[in-house]
């Protein structure tokens, strides 16, 4: 018996920082965070209105409301924070966690289970924590034969390609990370990203079950992509502008689910089949072709395309209530006019540090709070919507999916076009809403 | 002759075979670590999307159970005979003892029997409720792999009642069984069994009337009355065809003439009925537990004593029962000696699964799974 030194491995590496993370950060605290004080003494600070700031008066300063407060609006109006953060994937990997958990109980209930349960106490609440680190400690595993740089790349442009359909959903008043004139025309382009992405990847990885499944996504999403844009034509000649912004404008009134529910219906059957999912899920057919396109990805690679998946059904629920539903708009949820009491109520601030009134929430407008808060609910609503299917329907073949598309979806699309031909020429609607 | 071509082929083992490689055909190893091949291996060939040969490929679980049974007496066989299909237990085990009973002249007792018919039903319903949740998940139907999962729980309970364990029973000796029921086993049965039947209707809505999987089983892989007699299919998959075949009815053992059933038969011979002929036996199986508890004897004994190593005589005798997944038969060859000389199982699992191939050429692969697991196909038996 003789015993034979471990190689260094990243996946040992991880595998010690997982174990250890808590006397990580106890120490990095504990030691760390004073040591890099005592250092940062040292070193020249700037000097503002004849202050020095150093990193005690930052902290100061953030202790501090009518310091900090402008300091973190100021931080909220800049890109960065509407990329990262608010509109942008933060808050739609967020929301897809949401979902991802709620769907896992919704079918546990469905099914007479209980669902995630054990991990963080109460009903399994952290179970996608523990499931994202059980995926960064896996090892990579990659096909000796694949296409390494295309293989590698797929996943993450997988997600960055989701997080950009993200970036194009206007979420309230002002807060959209791209506001273009072409929205919809944006949102097509990048759709029509992802059928490549998944053959590349599919192709890439020289294995035969994810090629059948990659041409299966590629036979699917392509035939469901013409009647998802047909769906929405009616909505563009009624309102004349692709711009979404525009088109949330128009539904002030009324949403144009009212006007067009076959448009409706095409386009929420559509988002089934560009999803993959249930009775749609051919390209992942567990029974028939292992898992599809996605067989060959391992560790992190998988937990990135399921991120990419999740981000990607918030975006399209999204999409469909900006299109349909009306997007923000909604009846207020609180008052309009600050109220006198409330102020008082609030956080204690200088009023004349500030530019923001409501106190209370005094980040925020409260335009763009009603606004969330709808959009939200309406979001929730829709993507429960598309969660249903998975618990009732099992999966239909290739034939008759093509049927569906080709020959159903497209001619239910264009009886939605004529439907809003009808209501232009007909001077029942036009651009601007009723005349 | 490829191989005379090919001056590299002097390197290669002999036995291995070459094949000339076509362009346009994809050889697919579906299986044994496939989720959708079960405990075996399909060699799929398929031009595009359509399936145009098919190989199964059966043997990763043989265990030699017909060899083990030859070094074991006849009582110490039970246990490990029923480990090739541990959901239908009794059933496997059912042949098995009808034929030692003959071999040793044995007379089972009234109420023995009784059991044995309400014991061999309840397995049935487990084990087709297993084979439904497969075929659920098969088709990409989750719900339908829970349901039956959670209904099979209270036909188990009641098992767990009657014999003292949830899956391998052992429950069937040569003269009897091995004890009787607890004390108001008759009312909980009933209940029990009410609404098991009740929830099993359930099933329609969610699944046998769901219209994607008509439309997916609907005129798939269709077997033919005369090809399902050629091929030597049985139970559903010859129901299904519309072969009115059952052993219960056909070759009556122990009480089945007494109890009032009927056998189901349909005639499309394809995936939709051969998945529904099982659901429907469950209904029957439910109806012949209740006329048994009312027909059954209140109290007597439930096993004869046997010598403590019985022997046969010089003899053989051949036994068959229906089971879950078509007949099921034992031979027994005995020639003199406390354990069998040989004994053979013929299991309707390895007759059905030679359907396969001809029901799978030709048809596409997302049929696949439907074809295959409508087939009533446990591969482990079938390896045995």
């Amino acid at each position: 018996m003789s015993v034979i030194a471990p190689k260094f491995r990243l996946g040992y590496l991880i595998k010690a920082i997982t174990d250890n993370i808590f006397w990580i950060i106890v120490l990095l605290t504990l030691i760390g965070l004073p040591a890099v004080m005592i250092v940062l003494i040292y070193i020249d600070f700037p000097v503002i209105d004849g202050e020095i700031w150093n990193p005690f008066r930052v902290f100061d300063a953030m202790t501090h409301p009518e310091r900090s407060l402008p300091l973190v609006k100021n931080f909220m109006q800049t890109d960065f924070f509407k990329i990262a953060v608010f509109p942008g994937l933060g808050f739609a990997a967020l929301i897809g966690g949401g979902v991802i958990f709620v769907e896992r109980k919704l079918l546990a209930k469905l099914q007479l289970r209980v669902g995630p349960f054990y991990c963080g106490k109460v009903e399994g609440i952290l179970q996608l924590v523990a499931d994202g680190l059980k995926l960064i400690s896996k090892e990579i595993i990659i096909p000796a034969k694949a296409d390494k740089p295309i293989f590698w790349a797929a996943p993450v442009l997988f997600a960055a390609t989701a997080a950009a359909f993200v970036a194009l959903i206007p979420v309230a008043p002002g807060w959209v990370v791209a506001d273009i004139d072409l929205g919809l025309l944006a949102v097509f382009a990048v759709i029509g990203f992802f059928p490549i992405i998944t053959v590349l990847s599919a192709w890439s990885a020289n294995s035969k079950y994810p090629f059948i499944g990659g041409i299966r996504a590629l036979f699917q999403m392509v035939s469901f992509e013409i009647p998802l844009i047909l769906s929405l034509l009616g909505i563009v000649m009624l309102t004349g502008t692709l711009d979404l912004v525009e088109i949330i404008e128009s539904q002030v009134n009324f949403p144009w689910i009212i006007f067009m529910p076959i448009g409706a219906i095409v386009f929420f059957i559509c988002i089934l089949a560009e999803l993959e999912r249930i009775p749609f899920d051919l390209p992942e057919a567990e029974s028939e072709i292992v898992a599809g396109w996605l067989t060959e990805f391992s560790g992190m690679m998988y937990g990135l395309v399921q991120l990419g998946t999740y981000i990607k059904l918030y975006a399209f629920a999204a999409l469909f209530v900006v299109m349909f539903l009306g997007g923000w708009n909604g009846p207020w949820v609180f008052p309009i006019e600050p109220i006198a009491e409330v102020i008082t109520d609030g956080i204690v601030i200088m009023p004349g540090a500030l530019t923001v009134e409501l106190s209370g929430l005094p980040l925020f407008s409260q335009e763009m709070i009603n606004g969330t808060i709808w959009f939200v609910l309406k979001t929730v609503a829709v993507i429960f919507f598309i969660l249903l299917p998975r618990g009732v329907f099992p999966r239909v073949r290739i034939d008759l999916l093509l049927k569906i598309g080709w020959y159903k979806l497209i001619v239910l699309a264009f009886v939605n076009i004529f439907i809003a031909l009808a209501l232009v020429y007909s001077g029942v609607i036009g651009p601007g809403g009723i005349m | 002759m490829t191989s005379q071509a090919n001056p590299k082929n002097k390197e290669i083992l002999p036995g291995l075979q070459l094949e000339t490689v076509d362009d346009k055909i994809m050889t697919l190893n579906v299986g044994p670590q496939h989720p959708g091949s079960g405990h075996m291996r399909i060699i799929l060939k398929i031009d595009g999307d359509y399936i145009v040969h098919c190989d199964p490929d059966p043997g990763y679980v043989h265990r030699g159970e017909e060899k083990m049974a030859e070094y074991r007496n006849y009582i110490t066989n039970i246990p490990h005979l029923e480990r090739p299909v541990i959901h239908d237990s009794c059933n496997i085990l059912y042949p098995y003892c009808l034929g030692v009973e003959e071999l040793l002249g044995l007379e089972v007792p009234e109420r023995a029997k009784y059991l044995r018919v309400i014991a061999s039903e309840l397995n049935r319903c487990v084990y087709t409720q297993y084979w439904l949740a497969i075929y659920g998940i098969f088709l990409g139907h989750s719900t339908m792999f829970m349901w039956p999962m959670g209904d099979r729980e209270l036909v188990i309970d009641l098992l767990e009642k009657m014999t003292g364990a949830r899956v391998t029973h052992s429950y069937f000796v040569p003269g009897g069984v091995r004890n009787d029921t607890p004390p108001n086993f008759e009312d909980v049965c009933l209940r029990q069994v009410n609404y098991f039947e009740k929830r099993l209707k359930e099933y329609a809505d969610i699944f046998y009337d769901n219209p994607i999987l008509i439309s997916r089983t609907k005129d798939t892989g269709i077997l033919s009355r005369e090809d399902a007699i050629k091929l030597g299919t049985t139970g559903s998959v010859l129901r299904a065809s519309g072969v009115d075949f059952d052993i219960r009815k056909k070759e009556p053992y122990d009480v089945y003439e007494e109890l009032d059933f009927q056998t189901n038969v349909l005639k499309e011979g394809d995936s939709y009925a051969r998945s529904k002929i099982p659901w429907l036996d469950m209904f029957e199986s439910c109806r012949i537990i209740r006329d048994a508890l009312q027909k059954m004897p209140k109290s007597g004994s439930v096993r004869i004593k046997l010598k403590p190593n019985p022997k046969g005589g010089d003899t053989e005798v051949y036994r068959r029962v229906e089971s879950g997944r078509g007949s099921l038969g034992m031979h027994i060859v005995s020639r003199g000696k406390p354990q069998p000389y040989r004994l053979k199982i013929s299991v309707g699992s390895f007759r059905n699964l030679i359907a396969m191939p001809h029901l799978l050429t030709g048809e596409m692969l997302g049929n696949m799974p439907a074809v295959y697991w409508s087939l009533n196909y446990w591969p482990v038996e079938a390896d045995r």
